[in-house]
């Protein structure tokens, strides 16, 4: 064998070896192309379906923005910032510390316990009428109040026993020397103890009655003996003496003949006459004594 | 002569070995190539119809509007008769 037939031979191969190769490669490549356009024109169905999306998306969330600030805007004027974050953490527990969207202050603010029932709610509801539909305890559960049911279904609303009708109810709070709790009477000069709310509506100087307008370290009535003014007998020339004694000086079998200006009465001192100028004269009956 | 045989053995035993791995290294990349673009076909195909009920949007909006407008009008109504806290 010659050379030149082994170099013919040579480049027959490699000839060979790249048409095989090379047709390959351009038949796979022909099928992505193909994929690919099949590929452009799903995506292109993709961009022109999602176009509308951003658009539409921000109208509704626009919408909803209102609606929220609506609501919330609402809550808050008619129920109050504290009362509004109350009823929202009630409902939703935690989201008190979210606070109000519209309202970045309400963040700041403790969130009162505010159970079932929210009281002015319940009133406003009962002021509407009737037919209004208090409130539901329980979804699952009967309807507290309305058109075909008695209106004193709301009472069950509340935590008060009366309405349970027990056989017994607390006493009533005694009321005098005997009460279990006295106050001294510096403490109470009529009316209830000024507290926070009605000092801060009536000005400080409303807050001397709860010291009592004398204090007893000042010399008030519930001074002790010593820091009041001289006057044993708790007498004066307006308010006169008192006998001093427990003893009945009044003849009770008397009758008609006791006489407290002559047996009662204190002890006066010698050399004076009972002060009678201010005891009323009994009216004549037309009877002696005698 | 021997410089002939000699480009003879160069032509068969290193040149042909080389253009083959290399052509075979292009085939190999272009065929992996198939099944990763047919995927995205698919994915694509998917997607657009995944994407099918974005006209509903428009339908939402509608209905989301007329429901904020109801709010809107309850609310108002409730504005009238209840009292503002303070």
């Amino acid at each position: 064998m010659s050379a030149g037939v082994v170099t013919i031979v040579a480049v027959v191969l490699i000839v060979l070896a790249l048409v095989y190769y090379l047709v390959s490669t351009i038949l796979a490549l022909r099928k992505i192309t193909k994929t690919l356009d099949v590929v452009i024109g799903h995506v292109g169905e993709i961009i022109q379906k999602s176009e509308p999306v951003n658009g539409i998306v921000q109208a509704i969330n626009q919408q909803l923005d209102a609606g929220v600030e609506l609501l919330e805007g609402m809550l808050v004027q008619k129920a109050g910032m504290t009362d509004a974050v109350g009823l929202v953490e009630g409902l939703y527990p935690g989201s008190a510390a979210a606070g109000f969207r519209s309202f970045p202050e309400s963040t700041t603010i403790t969130a009162p316990r505010i159970g079932e029932v929210y009281t002015q709610g319940t009133l406003t509801l009962a002021r509407l009428g009737r037919e209004a539909p208090i409130a539901v305890g329980n979804p699952a559960g009967p309807a507290l109040r309305d058109v075909v049911r008695a209106s004193l279904s709301a009472r069950v609303l509340y935590p008060e026993v009366r309405q349970t009708r027990p056989e017994q109810m607390p006493r009533s709070p005694i009321i005098g020397t005997d009460s279990p709790v006295v106050y001294p009477p510096s403490e109470q000069r009529g009316g209830t103890t000024p507290g926070p709310a009605e000092v801060a509506e009536k000005g400080p100087w409303s807050e001397v009655a709860a010291e009592g307008i004398v204090p007893a370290e000042a010399g008030g009535s519930d001074a002790p003996r010593e820091l009041l003014a001289e006057d044993p007998q708790l007498g004066s020339e307006a308010l006169g003496e008192t006998t001093g004694t427990e003893e009945t000086r009044v003849d009770p079998g008397a009758g008609d003949r006791a006489d407290a200006t002559e047996q009662g009465g204190p002890e006066v001192p010698e050399g004076h006459e009972p002060d009678l100028k201010d005891a009323p004269h009994a009216p004549d009956s037309g009877f002696s004594k005698d | 002569m021997t410089l002939w045989w000699i480009g003879n053995a160069i032509l068969l035993l290193v040149l042909l070995p080389v253009v083959v791995f290399l052509l075979n290294g292009v085939l190999k990349a272009a065929r992996s190539i198939v099944p990763s673009v047919e995927s995205i076909a698919s994915s694509a195909a998917a997607g657009s119809k995944d994407l099918d009920a974005a006209a509903l949007l428009v339908t939402t909006q509608q209905q989301v509007e007329q429901t904020v407008a109801g709010v809107a009008n309850y609310g108002g109504s409730l504005d009238v008769i209840l009292d503002d806290a303070s």
